[in-house]
Order: C-alpha cells, then sequence, then structure tokens
C-alpha cells in the first residue's frame, strides 16, 4: 500500500459494497457513509427498544397508588437511563446517523469529507453506550440521579456507587462523537456541494443538519467540560460541584443548561428538516418561503444559546435575570411558529396524498405546536414556579421530543426506507403504526398536563390515592402499553418489508431532491452521473425541462 | 484540500469553547478563597512568565517552520520543527516542576476550589501542549522519512493551526491565572 492513502478513496477503489460482500468485516470495518449511516440507524433502533422497555418499567410501577413493583433505587435507575438513552442515544444519533447517510446524497457528493472521521463517530457512540450500560454490571446499578445528574446528589458522599461515573465517561465518548460529526458535517456542506448546489438551493434537510453542526461543536464542549470536571470531582475528589468544600452546586446548573437547551434543538432541528422534505413532497407542492425556514433555523440555532436559566426559575436567580430569561425563551416562539406557518402554508391547496410518511408529518405539526404552546406558557416565570418538577413539565417535553422528533423520525423512516434498502415499507402495516401511536401517545402524555397541575411531582417513586390520581396513571400506563404495541408493529414492519416488502423504483414517491435520481439502494459510488443542478429542485428540473424552477438560472456542466 | 484546514479551524473553534468553560469555573471562585492556598499565596508569576516566553517563542519557531515549507528548505524545516520541540518540552518541564512544587506542599487537586480550577485549567492546558508535542514529533519523523518537501502541505499547516492556538491558549491562561493575581 502507499503511504498516502486519499482521504476521499476513488472510484476505482470501491469500498465494501451492500451488495457484494455482506460479510460482518464489511461492515465493521467501514467507512462508506451509507454502511455507516445504516449502522447509526439499527444501532439507535436498538437503544430504542431497551429505552422503550425502561419507560414502561415506570409507568408499570406509576400504574397505581402505593404500587411497589419494583424498589425505590430501581425506579431511579430507570427513569435516568430511560432519558439518558432517549437523548444521548437515540434521537441525537438518529438524526446525525441520517444525515450521514443523506447529506452526501443530497448535496451531490461521493462520500463526506472525512469518511474515517466519520467512522470514529459511529463507533464512539457504540461505546459510548456500552460504558453507560455496562453500570448495570457493577455492584449498585447504574446511574440513579436523573440525565440531568444535579450535583451536589451526583457527587461522592450522596451517591458512592459507579453509575455516575461510568453515565459521566459514556456520554463523553458520545459527545466527542458529535462533535467529531457536525465538524465533518460542516466541512462536507461547505466544502462538497455538487455543481450548481449553491447554498440557496441546499435541500432543507441538509441547511437544518448544518445549523445543528454548529450547534454541536459549540455546545458539545460546554458539557464535555462539565463532564471532566464531575469525573475529577468523582475521581480525584476535586471540589467543583460540592458547596461543602467550597464549589458551587449552581455552577453545574448553568453548565447542564447551557448545553441543555441547545440540546433540544440540536434533537429537534434535524427533525425539522425531515418534515420540511416530507411536506412539500406529498402536498405536491414546493416548500412555502424557502427562505424562512432556513433563515428561522439560524435564528433558532442563535437564541437557543441564549436561554439555558429558563430550566433554573426554581433557582431564585434573581428578578432580572428571571425576567431576562423568560423573554428570550418566549422570542423562539416566533421562529418556531414561522416554520409552522411555512408548513401549514405548502400544504395549503396542495394535492396532499397521505401515505404514511406524510401521515407522521401531519400529525408532528399537531402533536409539536401542543408541546410549544405549554412551553410558551412554562417560559413564563409565575407559571413556571407552579408547574416546575410535576408531570406538566414531563408532559411538555414528551410532545416536543416525542410529538415533535420521533414523529418525524417515523416519518423520515417510512420516507427513506426505499432509498436505503431498495424495498417499501408495508402501508397497511404503517397505518395501524400510525394510528397506534396517536392513540397511544396521546392517552400517555395528554393526561399528564392535568396530573401535573393537580400537582403530581415527577421523579417520585409513587404517590397517595388522591381522588382521581390512580386512574389518570393507570390511564397513562395503558396509554404507554399501547405504544409498546404500535412500536412493536414498526419493528416488524421494518423486519417483514426488509424480506418481502415490495421492490421500491428509484423514486417512488416522485420526490425532486437528488437522493432520489440514484439507484435503490445507491451504488457504491453513489451517482453515476450527478445531474445538473439549476435550482431548488433538480429532480422537478430534469422532468419538465420546459417549466423549470428558476428559468433564468444559467446551466453549470 | 482545503477541507482540513477547515476541519482544524472549526475543531480549534469548538475546543476554545472547552477552554471557555474551564476559565469561567476558575472566574466563578476567584476570590471565594478564604483560608488556605491562593493563586496569591502559592503561586511564582516570575518563574512561570520565564517558561511561558518559551511557548510563545515556540509559535514563532513554527511560524518560521511554515516558512521553510514555502519557500521549500527542507533542512531549515526540520530545524525549525525540532527548535519548536525543544521549548514546548521546555514548557511542559517548567509546568511539571510547578506542580510537583505545589504538590510538595500539599496544594493539591482536592485541597480547595483554588486547587481544583487551577489544576484542571493548567492540567488541561498541558495535556493540549503534550499532544501538540506528539503530533511534532510525528512531524518531524515523517520529514526525516522525506516527507513534507514543500511549498504546501496540509499536515503542517493543520498542526501550526493547532500549535498557535494552543500557545494562545496560555497567553489567556496566564493572564487570569498570574496577572490578575499580581497585577
Amino acid at each position: 500500500m502507499s503511504s498516502k492513502i486519499p482521504l476521499v478513496p476513488e472510484n476505482i477503489t470501491p469500498l465494501p459494497a451492500l451488495k457484494e460482500n455482506e460479510g460482518m468485516l464489511s461492515w465493521v470495518s467501514s467507512v462508506d457513509h451509507k454502511q455507516i449511516g445504516i449502522m447509526y440507524l439499527i444501532s439507535t433502533l436498538v437503544f430504542f427498544l431497551i429505552g422503550g422497555l425502561e419507560a414502561l418499567v415506570i409507568r408499570m410501577q406509576l400504574a397505581k397508588p402505593e404500587f411497589d413493583f419494583i424498589s425505590p433505587e430501581v425506579y431511579n435507575q430507570m427513569f435516568t437511563m430511560h432519558g439518558t438513552t432517549m437523548i444521548f442515544f437515540v434521537v441525537m444519533p438518529f438524526l446525525i446517523g441520517l444525515g450521514v447517510y443523506l447529506v452526501p446524497l443530497m448535496i451531490g457528493a461521493r462520500d463526506m469529507a472525512f469518511p474515517r472521521l466519520n467512522a470514529l463517530s459511529f463507533w464512539l457512540v457504540v461505546f459510548g453506550g456500552i460504558l453507560l450500560y455496562y453500570s448495570f454490571l457493577t455492584q449498585s446499578g447504574p446511574s440513579e440521579v436523573g440525565w440531568f445528574a444535579y450535583s451536589p446528589l451526583s457527587e461522592k458522599p450522596f451517591s458512592l456507587n459507579k453509575g455516575p461515573t461510568y453515565w459521566a465517561l459514556g456520554l463523553l465518548a458520545t459527545g466527542i462523537s458529535s462533535v467529531a460529526s457536525g465538524l465533518n458535517n460542516i466541512v462536507t456542506i461547505l466544502t462538497m456541494r455538487t455543481k450548481g448546489m449553491t447554498m440557496r438551493r441546499l435541500p432543507l434537510f441538509v441547511w437544518m443538519i448544518l445549523v445543528t453542526s454548529f450547534l454541536l461543536i459549540f455546545v458539545i464542549p460546554i458539557i464535555a467540560s462539565a463532564f471532566a470536571m464531575m469525573l475529577l470531582d468523582r475521581l480525584l475528589e476535586a471540589t467543583f460541584f460540592t458547596p461543602a468544600h467550597g464549589g458551587s452546586a449552581i455552577l453545574w446548573q448553568h453548565f447542564f443548561w447551557g448545553f441543555g437547551h441547545p440540546e433540544v434543538y440540536i434533537l429537534v432541528l434535524p427533525a425539522f428538516g425531515i418534515i420540511s422534505e416530507v411536506i412539500p413532497v406529498f402536498s405536491r407542492k414546493p416548500i412555502y418561503g424557502y427562505e424562512f425556514v432556513a433563515g428561522s433555523t439560524v435564528a433558532i440555532g442563535l437564541l437557543s444559546l441564549g436561554v439555558w436559566a429558563h430550566h433554573m426559575f426554581a433557582v431564585g436567580l434573581g428578578n432580572v435575570a428571571n425576567l431576562y430569561f423568560s423573554l428570550a425563551s418566549m422570542l423562539i416562539a416566533i421562529p418556531t411558529g414561522i416554520k409552522v406557518l411555512n408548513w401549514v402554508a405548502t400544504m395549503w391547496g396542495g394535492k396532499i396524498w397521505f401515505a404514511t410518511p406524510m401521515l407522521f408529518a401531519t400529525a408532528f405539526i399537531i402533536e409539536f405546536v401542543i408541546g410549544g404552546l405549554t412551553g410558551v406558557a412554562i417560559a413564563s416565570v409565575p407559571i413556571d414556579w407552579v408547574t416546575t418538577d410535576t408531570y406538566f413539565i414531563v408532559a411538555h417535553f414528551h410532545y416536543v421530543l416525542f410529538g415533535g422528533s420521533l414523529f418525524a423520525i417515523f416519518a423520515g423512516v417510512y420516507y427513506w426506507f426505499p432509498k436505503f434498502t431498495g424495498r417499501m415499507m408495508s402501508e397497511t402495516l404503517g397505518k395501524w403504526h400510525f394510528w397506534l401511536t396517536i392513540v397511544g401517545f396521546n392517552m400517555t402524555f395528554f393526561i399528564q398536563h392535568f396530573l401535573g397541575v393537580m400537582g403530581m411531582p415527577r421523579r417520585t417513586y409513587t404517590y397517595h390515592d388522591f381522588p382521581y390520581w390512580g386512574s389518570m396513571n393507570l390511564l397513562s400506563t395503558i396509554g404507554a402499553f399501547v405504544l409498546a404495541i404500535s412500536v412493536i408493529i414498526f419493528a416488524w414492519n421494518i423486519r417483514r418489508s426488509l424480506k418481502h416488502g415490495e421492490k421500491a423504483p428509484d423514486n417512488p414517491w416522485n420526490a425532486w431532491t437528488l437522493e432520489w435520481y440514484t439507484t435503490s439502494p445507491p451504488a457504491v459510488h453513489n451517482f453515476d452521473l450527478v445531474p445538473p443542478v439549476r435550482g431548488r429542485r433538480p429532480l422537478w428540473d430534469l422532468a419538465h425541462p420546459d417549466q423549470p424552477d428558476e428559468p433564468n438560472a444559467k446551466v453549470v456542466v | 484540500m482545503a477541507n482540513n484546514k477547515m476541519l482544524v479551524g472549526f475543531f480549534v473553534a469548538s475546543e476554545s469553547i472547552f477552554f471557555v468553560m474551564l476559565i469561567l469555573a476558575y472566574v466563578n471562585f476567584h476570590g471565594t478563597v478564604t483560608d488556605g492556598p491562593t493563586a496569591v499565596n502559592s503561586l511564582n508569576p516570575v518563574r512561570t512568565g520565564i517558561f511561558s516566553l518559551f511557548l510563545l517563542a515556540s509559535s514563532f519557531s513554527m511560524w518560521l517552520a511554515g516558512r521553510s515549507l514555502v519557500t521549500k528548505n527542507h533542512f531549515m524545516m526540520k530545524i525549525w520543527i525540532l527548535v519548536t520541540i525543544i521549548l514546548g518540552v521546555t514548557f511542559i518541564y517548567g509546568q511539571a516542576s510547578e506542580w510537583f512544587g505545589l504538590i510538595d506542599q500539599n496544594i493539591t487537586i482536592s485541597r480547595n476550589v483554588f486547587g481544583t480550577t487551577f489544576f484542571t485549567l493548567t492540567g488541561f492546558h498541558g495535556f493540549h501542549v503534550c499532544v501538540g508535542l506528539l503530533m511534532l514529533s510525528i512531524l518531524l519523523a515523517l520529514a526525516m522519512f522525506g516527507d513534507f518537501k514543500g511549498p504546501k502541505s496540509d499536515g503542517v499547516e493543520c498542526i501550526s493551526i493547532y500549535w498557535h492556538f494552543v500557545d494562545g491558549v496560555w497567553i489567556v491562561v496566564y493572564s487570569v491565572i498570574y496577572l490578575w493575581a499580581f497585577l
């Protein structure tokens, strides 16, 4: 082998192929963005099932008052691991993995800018997950201090078990992975676009990945430094977050939410991207107000950096701080509202085709707006003081993370599955999945708004038999099991469609972005020939040369 | 490829946030220590200042290595990389001896918040210098085998960006820890 290995291998030396070489080694050693993307998606599905099981255990324990289905310690471990898993090992890596698969295809590139760095990013997520879950094998089990790991609870005298140490190490590994993939995405998007693919013609999903990547590289270091400090506290008896030794517990909260709030936009911006791809295609109209969707994303990204302390109204930071953070948080509703308006305006007057991806995308708008509205409500300090640490908050963030991110993820899976695998997913099973998800999700979480307003505290092992609390919680638990059934149908649909699904054409949805130009699944080298890009919808221009999106665009050869 | 330099540029930007957080932690606890060791009563700004000059000089020699690369003066490039490594190692020696001196007086990371923030901040910086020295050594070894004939090399230029960054961070760290305490 020559000493100079090109960073982006040429087509003449093909990488391990999907079809030609299906051995395990071809996957483990792969640096191909499509194989890495698929591995991302598969591992997040596994973590999703684990995190879902943890949620079921939580809901079982809460099914009736004064229940002792599990011990309080196990309950604490379950909600800690559920939150950590769903955020860091399901939604984040899913969206990053989807980006890894789609971004090069959407911009007409051969691969990511740094294929080996890409592989490193993926494997770090896997090893981070193993580190996190290894804590189940330690003597006293995993971390019991919540996904937010507030000090001093997460500190030595209060958490003597090794759980929080493994937790911080695992998340540090995934954090490094996220920064690496953010850097990789930025360079790929900025430098590897095909001719004619200007920033103003970039598919919106790619725009969202770009903004998310900037958030990743600037906010992950915040939590990485906090994890480093927490580990120093726990392993070398440093005193960052131990008030008893001169440290500050509030400092942890500032650091954690300084990362934690931009993090929720990391979790939802690529989801907005999926929705912005699906809705135009299934409404048979170009997106309404492209510039506003892209521009409002940048605005959200910037605003998200300055609102962290709305998670800390109960701390008592003083009126000035509370006022600022309250107003700044409410400001975010404006760019987010612009997006919702754009999606609805795109659907307005369109020829809407309610295939499963579109069902999930439409439901996304409704559920996400509910979550957004409660979000604006609790950005107001007095309302937050009443609802903080109650099930109202749990309901709120499940509406944005499940009703938002996860619904978009489902839409994305149904939309791009034909491209990934060359087979269609079953529409019948898809519809069952969709309706059971809608019923199960709203049954589980809508009732929690009321439980929260009635004062039921979150993160609490059990509750007294107050009027209606038992029946409302039981309803929520039944909803969780309906959700579980819907997830089983989803997993079964994937398995069945992989083997027996209808063969997918190259462009089953008549979509317009470049990934649908290549074969399904794409060839190892992605494109034999990248079509000319002379508008936002290259495949539309190709099919309708007489009425292109930008009639005056110069043809770039 | 310009890609590599762009990657290092954004990486350095990301890293600078990491250091900003460590510095914020130091600043947050500055002046909260009422008894026990503090920057004022346990550090020697002059001695560390002299060792800092070695690190500053190493940035200059690295720049000269880059100049030699452009003018295709392979021999001088190797010399300047070697000089950079020697200056960097000298700085690390200064850091190490300062640490051992403090630890001898029982000033450690677990003693109080000053110890905690001081050792964390200088430790992470020292770690970055060591990583830089490792990369420079690899660079020198490859140059010995005949690589980097110039006039361009992403390897040399990227490591150079990183090295200047590590140097720049130290200027801030030195100002915050030493100058703030003694001026």
